[in-house]
């Protein structure tokens, strides 16, 4: 009974996604730590930190498909929330560095030494505990939503002018990370990490086991978010994406109902932004550029907006075009090809590779009832989804 | 005071002027509980401002706008809480939410607990379907309930969304033009539903058809300018001498 519930939640195309992030979770680390290099199955340590890389763009693309797709929230700053969640990650994996650093301090990071700080500000306090750090990851960005959220959208600020208050808001942290006096460790950021729970980053097995919490972590993302869109709740949230006045005549407060969904999805974020930084081993605060933020949104637009597995398909496609396109003689071409994309997607497949995926579903579909009809000897053909599909 | 005691809405010197032009210049009305009204009135008489002043979208610069014999006033509140408070409005285009079914619209609609905890876990996830199929049957649309909203006739939309203003359960209905681009046939079962309707709950029709307007057989009033021009039975209007010169701007 729970378990039916469960399946018509997740739906099939959902289901599908989480078979799939089950069998990448199970073969990946298996083939990077059980086959010998010279087996054409082995997966190359690289292989295993770039896939993991490309499962936490995948959690983030989830995060802000939730608002954007469903609540027709456009954050062009979402990558702000990502880098919280990573640079708390980055201040846990600093202090666990002790005297191990270049300068050796026992509680200072190296950063701090060279910056003549005598003691430890006040914001890394706490952040040598892992339950602690843990706790601002997800507390840290919640709670920069909550403010942001609450002031933007009790005044009723919405649309492109929402839009551009995100991407300030990223911008401005941007620009203070930078700073050496922010105590973050300015332009170089955090790096050279050595432990995380005690067990050494740079490891094959603890890269293995990584990838496989970021697998774990993606398919609890996704079926938060798959909970959230399937209940009223969810319907609420279309219903403001489409006639937020008119959901306010109907009596709904839609600031909190904006409030909740944003909170909950810049927590996402925050988690995937932790999860990226043991795996690339660094944070800096490039990771706040707008530009981030604003790729993110292509993913999710490739991919099928307002459809979570779409959002996630997208940031892998995305990222995987990325690593192609950076490495080689293409290099040159990735920005043209990145544009030529988003272009291409706005013109040609509105709703993303889902999108275009159903459409062809739904044509042979079409063709069989046709063929079906005909075949029975009936008279004139019938469509049988009520709607067709026109072909664009 | 006993006009204030007794009605269900209340609207004394009510005026609103964007940018220098008076939308409403000193209007009152007085609704009775359980009565049903027309308001009538050319392009620009300010029908639908009265609208927006009453569920909250618009604030009035000067007047009273009371609610439930004179103990609640609006201008305190803003939207939501209107509609919490028990007025429903149906807008002049039909907006139902075109990606919802129409099963889906009404379940939006139904009154109870609008809190997003509620939605999320709560009473809204187990409303039974006997209670959403019973609005639909009242405006016809039973068998298009799995429908997505957006693919219904622009009648059946407008009577979707008169049974997604029933399910909210208000005391007072503002209907903004029903049956604007509905067919004869649509437009008599419109005038129909709407007597049903005011039989147990006090409405506020907006509305051009003067034909539709006689159908309902209530009283009248005739906005012009943002105040009231006259009131009376649908004959007593249609014949005021200054309505006509109105209507035929002479």
């Amino acid at each position: 009974m729970l378990t039916m519930r469960f399946f018509r939640m997740i739906e099939g195309r959902g289901l599908v996604f989480l078979g799939i992030i089950a069998l990448v979770a199970l073969l990946v680390p298996f083939c990077n730590l059980y086959l010998a290099p010279g087996n054409p199955f082995h997966v190359s340590n690289g292989t295993v930190v770039l896939l993991g890389k490309y499962l936490c763009y995948a959690m983030f693309a989830v995060a802000l498909d939730l608002v954007w797709g469903y609540c027709g929230i456009l954050s062009l700053g979402h990558g702000a929330f990502f880098a919280l969640g990573g640079y708390a990650m980055g201040m846990y994996l600093m202090r666990q560095i002790g005297t191990r650093g270049v300068y050796a301090h026992p509680v200072l990071p190296d950063f701090m030494v060279f910056l003549n700080y005598k003691e430890l500000p006040l914001t890394w306090w706490g952040f040598q505990h892992f339950p602690y750090a843990m706790l601002m990851v997800v507390l840290v960005p919640g709670l920069l939503a909550f403010v942001f959220g609450w002031l933007a959208f009790r005044s009723r600020v919405t649309g492109v002018y929402l839009s551009i208050m995100t991407q300030a808001l990223t911008y401005a942290l941007w620009l203070s990370f930078f700073r050496n006096d922010m105590g973050f460790g300015g332009n170089n950021g955090l790096t050279d990490f050595k432990d995380i729970l005690g067990h050494n980053v740079q490891a094959q097995g603890t890269r293995a086991g990584l990838f496989i919490i970021t697998c774990i972590a993606l398919a609890l993302t996704f079926i938060i978010a798959r909970m959230i869109v399937a209940s009223t709740y969810g319907k609420v949230l279309v219903a403001i994406r489409d006639g937020e006045s008119r959901t306010r005549f109907l009596g709904y407060r839609v600031e909190h109902h904006k409030l909740l969904v944003w909170v909950v999805s810049a927590m996402m974020a925050g988690v995937a932004g932790a999860l990226y930084v043991p795996q690339v081993g660094i944070i800096n605060p490039s990771e706040f550029h707008p530009a981030n933020s604003i790729e993110a949104v292509v993913w999710v637009a490739l991919g099928g907006r307002g459809t979570l597995v779409g959002a996630a398909l997208g940031a892998v496609v995305v990222n995987w075009l990325k690593t192609v396109f950076t490495t080689g003689w293409l290099a040159p071409y990735w920005l043209f090809a990145l544009g030529g994309l988003f272009v291409l997607v706005t013109l040609a497949m509105p709703k993303g590779l889902i999108g275009v995926w159903e459409d062809i579903r739904a044509r042979l579909a079409n063709r069989k009832a046709i063929a079906d009809a005909k075949a029975s000897g009936g008279g004139s053909p019938v469509a049988r989804s009520p709607d067709p599909q026109v072909p664009r | 005071m006993s006009a204030v005691t007794q009605s269900i809405l209340y609207l004394d010197g009510v005026s609103v002027s964007f940018d220098g032009f008076k939308a409403l210049r000193s209007l009152s009305l007085t609704l009775q509980p359980g009565e049903m009204r027309a308001i009538i009135g050319p392009n620009g008489a300010g029908k639908t401002t009265m609208m927006d002043v009453i569920t909250g979208k618009t604030k009035a610069d000067e007047g009273d706008v009371l609610f439930d014999k004179g103990s609640i006033d609006l201008s305190r509140f803003d939207e939501a809480a209107i509609a919490e408070l028990g007025i429903g409005r149906k807008f002049q285009k039909p907006t139902v939410f075109e990606s919802h079914s129409v099963a889906d619209n009404v379940l939006l609609a139904l009154k109870g607990d609008r809190s997003p905890f509620s939605a999320l876990f709560g009473a809204r996830n187990r409303i039974a379907t006997e209670t959403i199929d019973r609005y639909l049957g009242i405006v016809h649309l039973l068998d298009h309930r799995a429908r997505l909203a957006g693919a219904l006739s622009h009648g059946q939309k407008q009577w979707l969304e008169i049974a997604m203003l029933l399910a909210q359960d208000p005391k007072l209905l503002l209907i903004d033009e029903p049956v604007a681009g509905m067919t004869d046939a649509e437009t008599d079962v419109t005038a129909e539903l709407l007597k049903d309707i005011a039989r147990d709950h006090s409405v506020v029709v907006v509305e051009h058809d003067m034909g539709f307007v006689r159908a309902l057989g209530c009283r009248v009033t005739c906005l012009h300018e943002g105040s009231v021009l006259a009131e009376g039975s649908i004959d007593a209007v249609a014949g005021n001498e200054r309505v006509i010169e109105v209507y035929l701007g002479r």
